[in-house]
């Protein structure tokens, strides 16, 4: 450019900002409008989960797993849970399997439509973030019948669940699912379809595949870089192995790419939930485990696929009702690590557009 | 329907019979008084509506009630919020500068009023004729940008001085375009005149020849207003509410009902300049006939704003002036050659 040198500004954006998703913190400093450094600062909803895990017994300590991810509170249940039974052995039921897998999918699917409607709302983009929440009620109302609960669901125990879903709930997934595709179709036409989404999204935020590889990446942000890697795939875990399902790629790398790829992502979701609702058996729902859980000593680590990456639990147990040490590798806490490289050069409002696109949950990465 | 229509103009000609001389210096001031205090109640109620319409709007987009807890359909909410917000703190920030601070939102808010001022609300019913109506109001509708800078620099705050600087950014792309589409009509009536625009128009609005004008006027007067997909220089998902950041009770409502009687500014004159102003079919009087189409033009602008995410500031530029200017410049050129077509056909077939 020329000779002359504007000075740079650095601006604080959170913990306390109207885009910032949580109490996610980022100093920025700005050349005009476009960013020259970005320093992310996380820690504020610290709550020193893996910590809280010692002094609790391991029943104790499922609640608190709803609030890791809380957009997805069945897959931290999922993935606590099956750690502790691959750690014990314990074999499930046929129909808790598949009542988790539909759980878990549909957790999947509620999460991604809060991800494309805070991705539309960090664009201005309110009536797409509406619709989103609409449907995602109907996802609520049926954890709400089945666990009492609607977000923090709570619903999963060690050796299986608390209790069976009431049969209201098959009509009403049936219901949802018909409508699936329908609403699909509305998120494309207010969203994704939009000139103005298509000019932000496109090209902006590039990760290619190498970086992607080596910041360990995981979830739908690496899978819209081109690599096909899903633990549902790649290491099955509970009954995965028995679904027909896709696993959705993207090689554009890009903003748009990422954002698209979730759609992808609630269709596979949707066709799972199908497959699981038609092979259901009837049948208890909890296995045969003892009041008081005592896991072996030893130690194990278990992962699942949550919808914003790798959720892994590592457990060491000393054979006491207690867990000894409790690690959580959350898929979010490790995505954003990108966030300062690849943001660099773009303007804030493609900052706003890319970091929404990690849709980071502050819960998990803070832990 | 004749005596409806001229209801404004009788009783106009009865305050001023009050005085010895109708023509005297002392009846024109009370008229003139009496007008300014007429817009400023047209500016409050715009707004009082205009915002809880707003809400209907967006909350008939997105498929949900809106407000509807206070009075039938919640009608009341407006005077509500607007009760609260008297109650707010009047806060200075530390380090502002604090004249401009304080004059910043008066500016805001004096602006609409003064363009609102010129427009022709019915036949022979614009509060002030000015025979340079169209260069008045552009002058003045342009000195917004001069108060969204004030603001964004008076406020010490780092969020402001770049919603300031957007501001003035965005309104040098847009004016230049808003003024160029403006001049094909002007080309055509050979006035600046707003009331003789409008009697112009008795045959056919405007908006049938110079329908890319129009296009151009309505996404440069989106622009104008600062509302969404235009909505940068208060964009809050990036600089939390630009200017407007530090803000509170009163002051922090000016700037509100500016905005407001500003979008109804922009609406008036594209009423005005496109789609006929008051004339109308005779079952209805002159104003009804311009308020309705003034609501039909704020109901796009709603419409767009509750449908559209926010564009990208460079995107922004390069529609002003890569897309806009452009097409602005193509419609005054085809609207000179129109008129060459025309000025030679004419007296030939003896029209």
């Amino acid at each position: 450019m020329g000779l002359e040198r504007t000075e740079e500004l650095s601006l604080n954006m959170g913990p306390q900002h109207p885009s910032m998703h949580g109490v996610f913190r980022m100093v920025v400093t700005f050349d005009g409008e476009v960013i020259t450094k970005i320093e992310p600062k996380v820690g504020y909803l610290h709550r020193g989960l893996e910590k809280l895990a010692e002094s609790r017994t391991y029943t104790q300590f499922i609640p608190y797993t709803d609030r890791l991810d809380y957009l997805s509170a069945p897959h931290n249940n999922m993935a606590y849970v099956q750690t502790v039974e691959k750690l014990m052995g314990v074999q499930l039921p046929e129909r808790a399997e598949y009542l988790r897998v539909i759980f878990a999918e549909l957790a999947r699917i509620a999460s991604h439509l809060v991800f494309i409607a805070s991705t539309a709302l960090d664009m201005a983009g309110w009536t797409a973030w509406t619709y989103c929440f609409r449907d995602r009620e109907r996802i609520l109302d049926l954890f709400e019948m089945s666990a009492g609960s609607r977000l923090t669901v709570n619903a999963m125990r060690i050796g299986g669940f608390n209790r069976d879903v009431p049969p209201e709930f098959w009509p009403a997934l049936k219901s949802f699912l018909d409508d699936l595709p329908e609403m699909m179709e509305e998120y494309f036409g207010i969203f994704y379809g939009n000139e103005i989404v298509m000019a932000r999204l496109k090209s902006v935020g590039i990760l290619p595949k190498e970086l992607a590889e080596n910041l360990s990446i995981t979830g739908p942000v690496l899978r819209a870089s081109g690599v096909q890697y899903d633990v549902r795939k790649a290491e099955p875990y509970g009954i995965y192995d028995r679904f027909d399902f896709e696993v959705p790629v993207r090689y554009g790398c890009d903003s748009y790419d990422r954002t698209l790829l979730r759609l992808d992502e609630i269709r596979e979701s949707g066709k799972i939930l199908r497959q699981a609702m038609r092979d259901i058996p009837e049948g208890p729902v909890t296995a045969k485990v003892s009041k008081i859980i005592k896991p072996p000593a030893g130690e194990v680590y278990h992962r699942v696929e949550n919808p914003k990456g790798e959720l892994g639990f590592y457990i060491v147990s000393d054979g006491s009702p207690k867990p000894a040490r409790v690690r959580i590798r959350s898929g979010t806490f490790i995505n954003i690590q990108m966030l300062p490289i690849v943001a660099l050069g773009w303007k804030i409002q493609d900052l706003i557009a890319i970091f929404a696109t990690l849709d980071a949950v502050l819960g998990e990465v803070d832990k | 329907m004749n005596a409806l229509n001229q209801l404004p103009l009788n009783i106009a000609a009865a305050i001023r019979s009050l005085f010895g001389d109708p023509h005297s210096i002392w009846a024109d001031l009370t008229m003139d008084i009496i007008s300014i205090i007429l817009v400023i109640v047209l500016i409050v109620l715009a707004a009082l509506i205009l915002i809880l319409l707003e809400r209907k709007v967006a909350g008939w987009t997105s498929q949900r009630p809106g407000p509807n807890r206070l009075g039938p359909h919640g009608w009341f909410q407006t005077i509500a919020d607007a009760l609260k917000l008297m109650g707010k703190e009047d806060v200075t920030p530390a380090g502002a500068d604090r004249l401009m601070f304080k004059i910043a939102p008066m500016i805001m808010f004096a602006l609409p009023m003064m363009t609102l001022a010129v427009i022709p609300y019915g036949h022979g019913m614009a509060p002030i004729r000015l025979n340079l109506g169209i260069v008045y109001y552009l002058a003045i509708s342009a000195v917004s940008t001069l108060a969204l800078l004030m603001a964004g620099w008076s406020s010490n705050n780092k969020y402001s001085l770049l919603g300031g600087m957007r501001a003035v950014a965005q309104m040098i792309s847009y004016e230049i375009p808003l003024v160029f589409s403006l001049l094909g009509v002007v080309m055509i009536t050979q006035t600046f005149n707003l009331s003789q625009i409008v009697a112009d128009q008795h045959t056919i609005p405007f908006i049938v020849l110079q329908p890319l004008a129009f296009v151009v006027y309505l996404i440069a007067g989106v622009a104008e207003v600062n509302r969404a997909p235009f909505d940068l220089v208060e964009a809050d998902q990036e600089v939390v509410a630009g200017p407007f950041t530090e803000y509170t009770g009163l002051r922090w409502g000016l700037f509100f009902l500016g905005e407001y009687g500003n979008m109804t500014a922009v609406a008036a004159l594209t009423t005005t300049m496109f789609l006929g102003g008051w004339q109308g079919p005779a079952i209805l009087p002159g104003y009804v006939w311009f308020f309705l189409k003034v609501g039909i033009i704020i109901f796009f602008q709603m419409w767009v704003r509750w449908t559209f995410p926010r564009i990208r500031i460079d995107h922004l530029m390069g529609l002003a002036w890569k897309v806009l200017l452009p097409l602005s410049i193509l419609n005054i050129f085809l609207t000179g050659v129109g008129i060459y077509i025309y000025q030679l056909i004419v007296p030939r077939i003896g029209g």
